[in-house]
């Protein structure tokens, strides 16, 4: 079913996520402000803006973590909003966090594995028993689990204890979790905060190629340099308020845009 | 039911809600100051009540009074010095079953020093059947006492937080610990005297209500769940509220006798604790964006 | 033979010994505390899965206890002969889950056979915890230790002033439970062995559940709860629903180590529900180590063992009291940590491990 904006979008070109005029007020402060924007399939969709756009509250009303005060979330054809962050996962959206949220206490490959949970079905009576079928299915995990460990060039730490990784290994990690729910539409929450330059290319080299195997990804980030290199389009926020939607060319020319992150006398 | 009765339900009502709001101003000054809840709260209030009986045999009604409150008052300080003090960023769990062993430890010595026996100091003025009477109504002047000396304690802590500048200090350090450090005030102090406050405020209720209601070494437990009731009716931090609010468990516990045996009166306010939990856990006159704003 | 199983092996192989040893230096009193230990220490290793493994406090996990063991007493003791015209006590009776007794004075009585007790009794656990758990699942930190305790309070209060529930003396004269024809749990002197036997093969049987359960995929979906609860909640893991299962799963445990136990001792009070034996739970779970089953079980069996033969005395509750408030200011992961053992079992598998073989 084809959506979307007219133009260059491309004979074939499918809205996988279309947001309609989402609110979130906290008390006094309207975090996210009638924000309406559209993701097409298969693209690289960047979120930026100064501190306090709103842009993590706009992920956390996207992934189901905050219900939104009004407006709808459209994805892959589902309304979403108000729905809790499982059901939304369950829909084909993953994430990553700001913050790594890695498992503590587990190691880099069981938490790759819960990133399969929705991809196995072993509840806890059959868990408790240890039928033969749980086995299979928790060797076939496992096995998917270390092949997003390859694709991400960490398969080396499989067992070691998550928190004792390196910085740059943990980020990877917590993006195969993400990768681990076959996604549909992956939220990456500041890929590449904490990381230097090499590293930051790496992660950009890595979402592309994320991209190229047909997962949809939203990305919020500050690095410009990864966002203006891998971004299709971008939307820019600035106090809840979406003053952009176009691709990175243009963005850097808008002089709304420069306004805001540099002040009044550059625009 | 006659007025009699009903007065009678009533005044039950209200002394025993003042003890739990007394209880639960304890638990909140505890919280404001450090945000634990101090599950050995209602130790004090028994503490106060024992001690003061125990000094009472060599020593006149006031000064054991007084005498017990500042001792509960030290080993307040002393749990915070002992216990609470030195922990760094505790986890709330942690917390919640260091304040429980606390209890369990207070109690059993309590126990050992004391034994199982109920005692209560004499009644202040008069004797248990004394009686003041106003028309068909009949109050123990018992009563007056415990309505009267937690009116006066709550007076007293009011203008203690409010005009005071000590008292100004706490509130800083509640609002906003970092902040209040920059500004001189010696957080650990005030953590330190919140413990005090609490401790004496509780023992003096536990001296003033001990002719009516006896105390005995496991008193503790059944107030502090009630006294947490109370706070958290009221909004956990707000005092004022738990004014208001402990009345209204006392007087719903104290009527419920009239609907069900008294051996399960108990239940009836730990199903309101619960139901206030599920239902409107910041309270009655808590805010809900506030309360999910505080960390647990 | 998975190496996940070895210390279940070992346990099986102690518990032997031990007895055998109490045989042989005419020890063979000890056989009733440790029986009673073995039940006790179902509770233990159930709330060690909720609390270490979910994340989750329970300050009333002796109501659950209670539950099991007075749902079972009552059922088995009560006589229906008054009501005996009733046609459902007819159906129940044809059904063979009402029985024929002898009373105490000759006479005849009609109770619930043991097994229908049992059921139910667990049945009345599961109902009571779905419901209980739902909204209290939902709390957080203090809120939900105080509902917990607010709980086990609530059953307190029930049996020790129910008459029914025979108030403060709590029910007696509980007949045994005949699990199949020659296998009896009962505290008769003639079946002392048989009956340490049944109280520790339920032991190794609950740590082969749990096992296999934390090595499941609803194992590692609890740990991931307990560790990041919105990570996990953002990884599919439908958070809610798996605390509310291991809550419930943790409740049945304490109810069958409360049906077995009543059945041993012929009789159960009160006390078993008290807050004291809640908060004794969740010391011994603290003190080996929160997400320890083994250490958990350890710590219960020494502790409950000490406690029962009376070597805490006066001062047992504050044994508790002490243990806790220690541990939690000074080793609050536990003292037998899981990484000690997690250490200890990777030496021991990683000379026998392979290429694709798992512990």
């Amino acid at each position: 079913m084809a959506l979307g904006p007219p133009e260059d979008r491309g004979p074939k070109s499918v809205t996988i996520l279309d947001v309609r005029n989402l609110n979130k007020r906290f008390g006094g402060l309207q975090a996210v402000g009638d924000v309406s924007f559209s993701v097409q399939q298969g693209s690289i969709k960047a979120l930026i803006g100064p501190n306090g756009a709103g842009k993590t509250t706009l992920f956390n009303l996207l992934s189901g973590v905050l219900p939104p005060d009004s407006g709808t979330i459209n994805f892959n054809s589902t309304e979403v909003q108000g729905m809790e962050p499982y059901q939304v996962a369950a829909k084909g959206m993953s994430r990553t966090f700001q913050h790594i949220r890695l498992f503590t206490h587990m190691t880099a490959l069981e938490n790759i594995m819960i990133g399969r949970h929705m991809h196995s079905r072993a509840g806890f009576f059959a868990g408790m028993l240890s039928l033969p079928w749980t086995r299979k299915e928790e060797r076939s995990v496992r096995e998917r689990a270390l092949d997003i460990m390859s694709f991400l060039g960490i398969a080396d730490f499989a067992d070691t204890e998550a928190t004792s990784l390196a910085y740059g290994q943990q980020r990877a990690l917590e993006l195969g979790r993400a990768l681990a729910c076959e996604p549909k539409l992956l939220l990456l929450d500041e890929p590449a905060a904490g990381l230097n330059m090499r590293e930051t290319a790496e992660m950009a080299k890595m979402i592309s190629r994320i991209r190229d195997t047909g997962i949809t990804v939203l990305l919020v980030e500050h690095d410009m340099s990864l966002v203006m290199n891998i971004s299709d389009e971008i939307v820019v926020l600035s106090y809840g308020q979406k003053i952009a939607d176009d691709k990175p060319l243009a963005i850097q020319k808008n002089p709304e845009v420069i306004k805001v992150y540099l002040g009044e006398e550059h625009a | 039911m006659n007025i009699e009765l009903l007065s009678q339900y009533l005044v039950a009502g209200i002394t025993y809600g003042t003890i739990y709001a007394i209880v639960a101003i304890g638990f909140n000054i505890i919280y404001n100051a450090t945000g634990i809840i101090n599950f050995a709260q209602g130790e004090f209030v028994m503490l106060g009540g024992m001690i003061a009986v125990s000094l009472h045999s060599f020593m006149p009604l006031p000064a054991a009074i007084l005498a017990a409150v500042l001792v509960a008052m030290i080993i307040g300080a002393l749990i915070e010095i002992i216990f609470i003090r030195w922990l760094v960023s505790p986890s709330v769990l942690r917390m919640i079953i260091i304040t429980i062993g606390i209890s369990i430890f207070i109690r059993e010595a309590a126990l050992h020093v004391w034994g199982e026996a109920v005692r209560a100091l004499p009644y202040f003025t008069g004797t248990e059947v004394t009686v003041i009477s106003v028309g068909d109504v009949h109050i123990s002047p018992q009563v007056l006492w415990v309505t009267g000396i937690s009116a006066l304690m709550v007076i007293i802590l009011t203008f203690f937080f409010n005009y005071t500048l000590l008292g100004r200090q706490m509130r800083a350090c509640s609002a906003n610990r970092d902040a209040a450090r920059l500004c001189g005030i010696s957080a650990k102090n005030m953590v330190t005297l919140s413990f005090v406050l609490s401790a004496g405020i509780g023992a003096l209720a536990g001296c003033v209500v001990s002719p009516i209601t006896y105390v005995q070494y496991d008193s503790g437990t059944g107030l502090a769940i009630k006294g947490f009731t109370v706070a958290i009716l009221g909004g956990l931090g707000n005092s004022t509220a738990a004014i208001a609010a402990g009345l209204i468990l006392g007087i719903l516990e104290s009527f419920s006798v009239w609907v069900m045996p008294a051996a399960f009166k108990d239940v009836v306010s730990i199903s309101i604790l619960l139901l206030i939990l599920f239902v409107r856990p910041s309270g009655i006159f808590g805010s809900v964006e506030a309360s999910r704003l505080k960390e647990f | 033979m998975r190496s996940r199983y070895a210390p279940i092996l070992f346990f099986s192989a102690v518990v032997i010994a031990v007895q055998l040893l109490t045989f042989t230096t005419d020890r063979q009193q000890y056989l009733t505390q440790l029986t009673m230990t073995g039940y006790y220490s179902l509770v233990i290793v159930g709330l060690c899965m909720l609390m270490g493994y979910a994340g989750q406090i329970s300050l009333g996990h002796a109501g659950f206890f209670a539950i099991g063991g007075y749902v079972s007493a009552f059922l088995t003791t009560y006589d229906l002969m008054q009501h005996k015209a009733n046609p459902l006590i007819g159906l129940f009776s044809r059904a063979g889950l009402i029985v024929t007794v002898q009373d105490l004075y000759g006479g005849d009585a009609l109770v619930f056979h043991p097994w229908a007790a049992c059921i139910a009794a667990i049945l009345v656990t599961v109902l009571i915890s779905y419901v209980i758990g739902g909204p209290v699942l939902k709390l957080k930190g203090h809120y939900l230790a105080m509902a917990t305790l607010g709980f086990g309070t609530i059953v307190y209060k029930i049996v020790i002033g129910t008459s029914f529930f025979g108030a403060a003396d709590g029910l007696s004269d509980i007949p045994g439970f005949k699990l199949l024809p020659g296998l009896e749990v009962s505290g008769k002197t003639p079946v002392r062995i048989q009956n340490y036997y049944i109280s520790w093969g339920m032991v190794a049987l609950a740590m082969l559940l749990l096992t296999n359960l934390i090595h499941s995929r609803a194992g590692k979906a609890l740990r991931a709860i307990h560790s990041a609860e919105d990570a996990a909640n953002a990884m599919g893991v439908n958070t809610g629903r798996y605390k509310l299962n291991i809550f419930v799963l943790s409740a049945v445990f304490a109810a069958v180590g409360g049906v077995f136990l009543t059945h041993y001792n012929g009789g159960i009070g009160p006390s078993e529900a008290s807050i004291m034996k809640s908060v004794r739970y969740v010391a011994i779970v603290a003190i080996g180590g929160m997400a320890n089953l083994w250490g958990a079980l350890s710590m219960g069996i020494i502790l409950n063992f000490f406690s029962l033969r009376g070597y805490f005395g006066s001062y047992d509750d504050a044994v508790f009291g002490v243990i806790l408030i220690l541990i939690m200011l000074f080793a609050p992961e536990g003292l037998l940590r899981r990484e000690v053992f997690q250490g200890a079992k990777k030496w021991l598998s990683g000379r026998r491990k392979t290429e694709g073989q798992k512990a």
